[in-house]
């Protein structure tokens, strides 16, 4: 290489990582505005805040938990999410040991039908969903947000998926063993898969924790919502209380941040592998 | 969802795997029943669940949109009048428009600006495992937050946005209080939210597409863009399909980031088609027309993407 086209190189290298960071800045300076604006009382219509805010306090925290019932709203979020995480992650992968193992005549057409239920807009669903949830008393109950996220044909697809790379003669040998499928699923696919079962995990808690239309739907009670719902509530309270609702914004984000830090190779695996693997 | 990895799999499910030994000898009757036994107890956990809460919902939506229905009084049959009533209904056009409009807007930017970034970070940088992180961490936050926060950061009078844009002299618009920036204010919120997403897509296709071929070109003195659009860009066709498929799926969906921000305003200006269903159903009562509504959508998203998988041939490479 000549010296003129290195340091070409170098510049072109120094021009990219410019243009980079001042993206990240633009994409992460949203987030920091959040915080600022929670610490800063009295953010309201009438004044912009500083950057660095003159007088920072948590008090717009305090009013979020003193005004509504926050504390109880996340437990909700929690037990939600949870609930349909784990519910989702243990029905698909049993659903997927049949379509990976146990063959029975009309398997492929009820897989097809699996799949095609991804293709279904959720909006679809949602007057018959609603009353039918009316129908089985389910409004304003955890029951009626967990229940329609239980089957999830993404995650029978993606189980089921990894279940076909284990090989077959590691469930012969179990078999020959006296191992039955209930030994085989446990004791042999579970530990083999566990990356896509993390990857699963981490999407089914993901999804549900930011899910929005079905909850609010279903959830119309403030004691029962979301954060999500109960953050688009609070607009409507506090429409001009921008360091309340920003210090809502933040404790939303929080458990989620905490989870990509943990869990960012499942969570990026799973983006770049609902693409074309 | 993905369609192409649907499609794939679809065809993968009908050529049948080799059934485990047992299952391939000829079992005695009481072996049989235990066989099923155990499909059973594996599969109804989660069939159970699908057919009462998508497949049975989404046919009674079907039945559902044939009548005139307040939610609490009885159903009344219409036949086909709500369909009829709708695609002559000024107001429904508007809000498949202002959904194209959506559409239009939004997939140029996250597309253009998620390629920018994957080319960026494909390069052997120092630090750009970090950076992935940070371009993708909006793509984990939830879109009531998302559209929450933009709200602010465009509040036309004190929001940060105008406030800086006021330091150099320009007079910003009023954003989502504006019928006419209030569609912008979404797109751009939602391409903030969705640039990660669309990065990491094809970051997936630049890492499969073979160095051989980058050699080749070089050594015949092909420059930086020349090996753009004749090898990244077709190469990478696939991916590029993938992502306009579901961007254009999930854009005739969009709802939270409307609801949020504009609830359809100001002045409808901002109405799309999936708010439109929920004021339908919840405000107005008229859940027979909302799942009428809702079935026209669904068949306009399924003949958009029939038309993308036919026109595909005609421009990606799947070498």
């Amino acid at each position: 290489m000549t010296s003129t086209a290195l340091k070409n190189s170098t510049l072109r290298r120094t021009a990219l990582y410019v243009v980079l960071i001042a993206g990240a800045l633009i994409m992460v300076f949203p987030f920091v505005w959040t915080v600022v604006t929670s610490i800063t009382p009295g953010a309201t219509l009438t004044t912009t805040p500083k950057i660095i805010p003159d007088d920072p306090s948590l008090a717009p925290y305090f009013e979020l938990f003193d005004r509504v019932p926050f504390a109880r709203v996340i437990m909700n979020s929690l037990l939600i999410a949870g609930a349909s995480t784990i519910l989702q992650v243990v029905t698909s992968a049993m659903a997927a040991y049949v379509f990976a193992r146990l063959p029975f005549p009309g398997r492929g057409a009820i897989f097809v039908v699996y799949l095609a239920t991804m293709m279904i807009p959720f909006q679809v669903l949602i007057v018959p969903l609603f009353a039918e949830m009316k129908t089985l008393g389910l409004i304003n109950t955890y029951w009626g947000a967990i229940l329609p996220t239980i089957a999830s044909a993404f995650g029978v697809f993606l189980l089921r998926q990894a279940m076909s790379t284990v090989p077959y003669d590691l469930d012969q040998a179990a078999t020959l063993d006296g191992a039955g499928h209930f030994r085989i699923f446990f004791q042999i696919m579970l530990p083999l898969i566990r990356p896509a079962l993390a990857t699963l995990t981490v999407f089914a808690f993901l999804n549900t924790w930011n899910s929005f239309l079905w909850p609010l739907i279903i959830l119309r009670d403030p004691l029962m919502q979301t954060l999500p719902v109960a953050l688009s509530s609070l607009q409507g309270q506090f429409s001009t209380q921008w360091d309340v609702l920003m210090a809502g914004s933040v404790i939303s984000i929080i458990p989620m941040f905490a989870l990509y830090v943990f869990a960012q190779k499942y969570i990026v695996q799973g983006v770049a592998g609902t693409g074309l693997k | 969802m993905s369609t192409i990895t649907l499609r794939a799999a679809a065809a993968e499910a009908s050529v049948s795997a080799p059934p485990p030994a047992a299952a391939r000898r000829k079992a005695p009757k009481g072996k049989r029943l235990k066989y099923a036994l155990t499909i059973a107890v594996f599969l109804l956990p989660s069939l159970i669940p699908l057919v009462m809460f998508v497949l049975g919902p989404m046919v009674s939506a079907a039945w559902t949109s044939l009548h005139s229905w307040n939610l609490i009084g009885p159903m009344q049959w219409v036949g086909l009048g709500n369909y009829a009533f709708l695609l002559t209904d000024p107001a429904t056009h508007q809000a498949f428009l202002h959904t194209v409009y959506y559409i239009v807007g939004y997939l140029p930017l996250v597309y253009v600006g998620g390629l920018a970034l994957a080319l960026a970070l494909n390069t052997a940088l120092k630090g750009r495992a970090f950076l992935r992180g940070v371009y993708f961490l909006p793509v984990i936050t939830s879109w009531v937050v998302v559209a929450l926060v933009w709200r602010w950061l465009l509040n036309p009078s004190t929001g940060v946005v105008n406030t800086v844009l006021a330091w150099f002299g320009i007079e910003g618009p009023g954003w989502w209080a504006d019928p006419a920036w209030a569609m912008p204010s979404i797109i751009l919120a939602s391409a903030w939210k969705d640039l990660g997403f669309v990065m990491v897509l094809l970051l997936a296709g630049l890492q499969a597409i073979n160095p051989d071929l980058y050699e080749a070109a070089e050594l015949d003195g092909a420059g930086w863009w020349r090996r753009l659009f004749s090898i990244t860009l077709p190469m990478l066709s696939p991916s590029t399909f993938f992502v306009i498929v579901l961007s254009l799926i999930n854009g005739f969906q969009v709802f939270d980031q409307v609801y949020v921000m504009t609830g359809g305003g100001p002045n409808n200006a901002s109405q799309v088609v999936v708010q439109q269903v929920y004021d339908l159903t919840f405000r107005y009562g008229q859940a027979g027309m909302a799942s009428a509504l809702s079935w026209l959508l669904f068949f306009v998203i399924l003949i958009v993407t029939l038309i993308q998988f036919y026109g595909q041939r005609r421009w990606v490479n799947y070498d």
